[in-house]
């Protein structure tokens, strides 16, 4: 088991001729992903790489591909149309990995998933969810750093993932599933929602969560963490020395009015029982700390 | 994007959001003009720079004849203003904006934004308006009426009453207050706007609804499709770096430290800076190169970080997923040629293709210092300053 995604996940990639979407199709084909079809209106009917199958329409890759899971590179204009599209069309899960949509196109597009009862979004600009012991990468990120393993791994950054990941793997410890909520202010998957897929996970054993400065996301993750959670846990906040007022180029990174800053989201992780990484350098240290430490305590 | 408040009521009128009667001066002789033209007893002469605050840091007084008018713009014009929003060094004010003085009963808080929780747009009002509104946030969140709007429907006038009732409004102001919503609403979809602040809102005497201030910004990814919206931009309001850093599409912003960092990754950029804090040192920048950073742009971004008279090392921390750490060496090696780089560089490459790239530099004949990890690579750049 692993979350999100599995040996059953059928992948479409939805601008799979765009120059990002072919080059992570080949990556994504490379490490052994299911890609049973790509979608670029007007190319139905050709082929990527000579053996994935190009329709014109995401309900024509899930009626003659099977996919079940979508996988977004779509420039931004046109993105939040093609988280619609998907969900229209009957895919299950949607990882959009496009950069800079408008946020009112977010809105609306969430909007219209609230509608579509059973449809999960991740995204948008995010580094995507790959879970390696199912050989199933699905995103932009590097697929040789990642080991098959028992943590869970969930994050707002891109890069910070990869860090994280890396770190953990020269310890020896592999990944269950690493998921990019990505940082946009919209987006569809919150760390709320990760953690409980881990918390009822049998094949995670210890969970590390990674946030950035601005929003409240961290705060609602601590809250259920401290509710709910019954594995170990770690994490860390990325921004601890952002002056405020600034926008460190996420969305989602800044801070104003003296919300959402670090040592706010600091605070409230450690009071949920999360055993908080000092340094960036140290997460993969301090994940292994929290499995020697056991569960958090529920008060 | 952020405008100024003028351009922010032209943009409200052309939505029928009322707004008093304005003109935009730029010397003391338009100001003149302007308040003659305007005819009140009284105008309000405004400094139009693009942070709040700035009543209290004296950028907006009261004139009682033309002559004034002329005399608080020549004093404002040029000054330095100093806001809580400014920072220490403050702001150059180069326009000032001369309204018309209304008979004001009460003074509210309008805003609109997005609410992260819920992904809707949504309404904020408070009958404390005209003060700061996060201490009102912060200490009596239930002074703050909300209101969220479905994307499906738009903004309905029972969310317009609801506000204006909870406002304590009454008689006919109430339906003004509804319509005044309803139009801030079309625009603030229409323009893709981000943030829309009215500080005060305030009720005439006579029960007219009215937007005294205009706090506008829109969201920068929808920019493409306004182009009409671009004129508005005032490059002398932003940081020349940050505005140099846009053109090659680096996310950049100026810090008080003395080591440059180039970073991909938002997240990965913060938790540099925080990890070159915690060793004892402090980041010169914020600089983000991005997903798919070209060697153009890496050497851009070089030579952005090195302008910073105040960089005494470089710190470059690259985790390669989207981009090639081979294509990030030549980069890398063709900038610290092209800007004949005089401070010493760390770099910390890691991901696709990292030998390739580690190679590569080692080959280069420049003197950089490899690090294998984070912290060693914040810890010897703080060393190499020493």
């Amino acid at each position: 088991m692993s979350i999100l995604v599995n040996e059953n996940t059928k992948v479409v990639c939805q601008g799979i001729t765009g120059s990002a979407g072919s080059f992570h199709s080949k990556q994504m084909l490379e490490y052994g992903t299911k890609l049973v079809a790509g979608v670029t209106p007007g190319k139905g009917g050709t082929d990527f790489e000579g053996k994935v199958p190009v329709y014109n329409t995401v309900a024509d890759a899930v009626k003659q591909a099977g996919a079940n899971t979508s996988v977004i590179f779509v420039p931004p204009p046109f993105a939040a149309d093609s988280i619609m599209e998907a969900a229209d069309a009957g895919i299950s899960l949607i990882i959009t990995i496009t950069e800079g949509i408008p946020v009112n196109d977010m809105v609306r597009a969430k909007r219209y998933l609230q509608g579509k009862p059973g449809v999960r979004l991740i995204g948008p600009n995010c580094p995507g969810v790959i879970t390696p012991g199912a050989k199933c990468k699905i995103g932009i990120m590097p697929g040789h750093i990642h080991k098959p393993g028992r943590i869970g791994v969930v994050s707002r950054s891109g890069t910070l993932t990869y860090e994280a990941v890396h770190q953990l793997t020269q310890l020896g410890l592999g990944q269950s599933t690493a998921v990019g909520i990505g940082g946009d202010p919209v987006n569809g998957t919150d760390f709320v929602d990760v953690l409980k897929l881990f918390n009822a996970d049998p094949e995670t054993d210890a969970v590390i969560m990674i946030g950035e400065i601005g929003g409240d996301a961290e705060e609602r993750g601590a809250e259920y963490v401290a509710r709910e959670f019954t594995k170990p846990i770690a994490g860390f906040i990325a921004g601890q020395s952002a002056p405020p007022g600034k926008r460190m180029g996420h969305a989602g990174a800044i801070i104003s009015g003296g919300k959402g800053t670090a040592s706010e989201k600091m605070k409230a992780m450690e009071a949920a029982g999360f055993l908080m990484a000092a340094s960036p350098a140290e997460l993969g240290t301090t994940l292994q700390e929290a499995l020697k430490r056991g569960a958090p305590k529920k008060r | 994007m952020k405008i100024h408040e003028y351009q922010g009521k032209e943009i409200f009128r052309k939505y029928g959001v009322p707004t008093p009667k304005g003109i935009l001066a730029l010397s003391p002789n338009e100001a003149e003009a302007a308040a003659k033209e305007l005819g009140t007893p009284v105008v309000v002469v405004k400094a139009q720079i693009h942070a709040g605050g700035r009543g209290k840091g004296g950028g907006v007084k009261l004139a009682k004849s033309p002559a004034e008018a002329k005399d608080l713009a020549k004093q404002m014009l040029g000054m330095k203003l100093k806001t809580i929003q400014t920072g220490p060094e403050g702001q150059t004010v180069h326009k000032v904006y001369i309204e018309e003085g209304l008979a004001i009963g009460q003074e509210l808080y309008l805003g609109v934004t997005l609410d992260r929780a819920t992904s809707r747009i949504t309404f904020m009002a408070s009958r404390e308006g005209g003060v700061e509104i996060e201490e009102v946030a912060e200490k009596h969140p239930e002074k703050i009426l909300r209101e969220a709007v479905d994307p499906a429907v738009g903004f309905s006038d029972f969310q317009g009453r609801k506000l204006a009732f909870g406002l304590g409004l009454t008689g006919p102001t109430v339906n003004k207050f509804v319509q005044f919503c309803s139009s801030l609403y079309k625009m603030y979809v229409e323009t893709d706007a981000a943030l829309v602040e009215i500080n005060p809102l305030v009720i005439l005497k006579d029960g007219g609804v009215v937007a005294l201030d205009a706090k506008v910004n829109f969201d920068e990814n929808a920019l493409y499709r306004h182009k009409d919206l671009l004129e508005y931009r005032d490059l002398a309001e932003e940081e020349p770096r940050e505005t140099q850093a846009k053109e090659w599409d680096l996310a950049y912003i100026a810090l008080d430290g003395n080591i440059g960092c180039m970073v991909n990754g938002a997240g990965l950029a913060m938790a540099t800076m925080d990890t070159i804090k915690l060793v004892g040192g402090a980041p010169a920048n914020f600089l983000d190169v991005g997903g798919g950073a070209s060697k153009e742009k890496v050497t851009a971004a070089f030579k952005l970080i090195l302008a910073d008279p105040a960089v005494k090392a470089v710190l470059v921390n690259i985790f390669g997923g989207i981009m090639k750490c081979d294509v990030i060496a030549e980069g890398i090696i063709a900038a610290a040629k092209e800007v004949q780089l005089k401070v010493p560089l760390v770099v910390r490459l890691e991901g696709t293709n990292v030998e390739k790239g580690k190679e590569l530099l080692r080959n280069s004949g420049l003197a950089i210092t490899p690090a294998d990890n984070l912290r060693q690579a914040a810890e010897k750049a703080v060393a190499a300053i020493k």
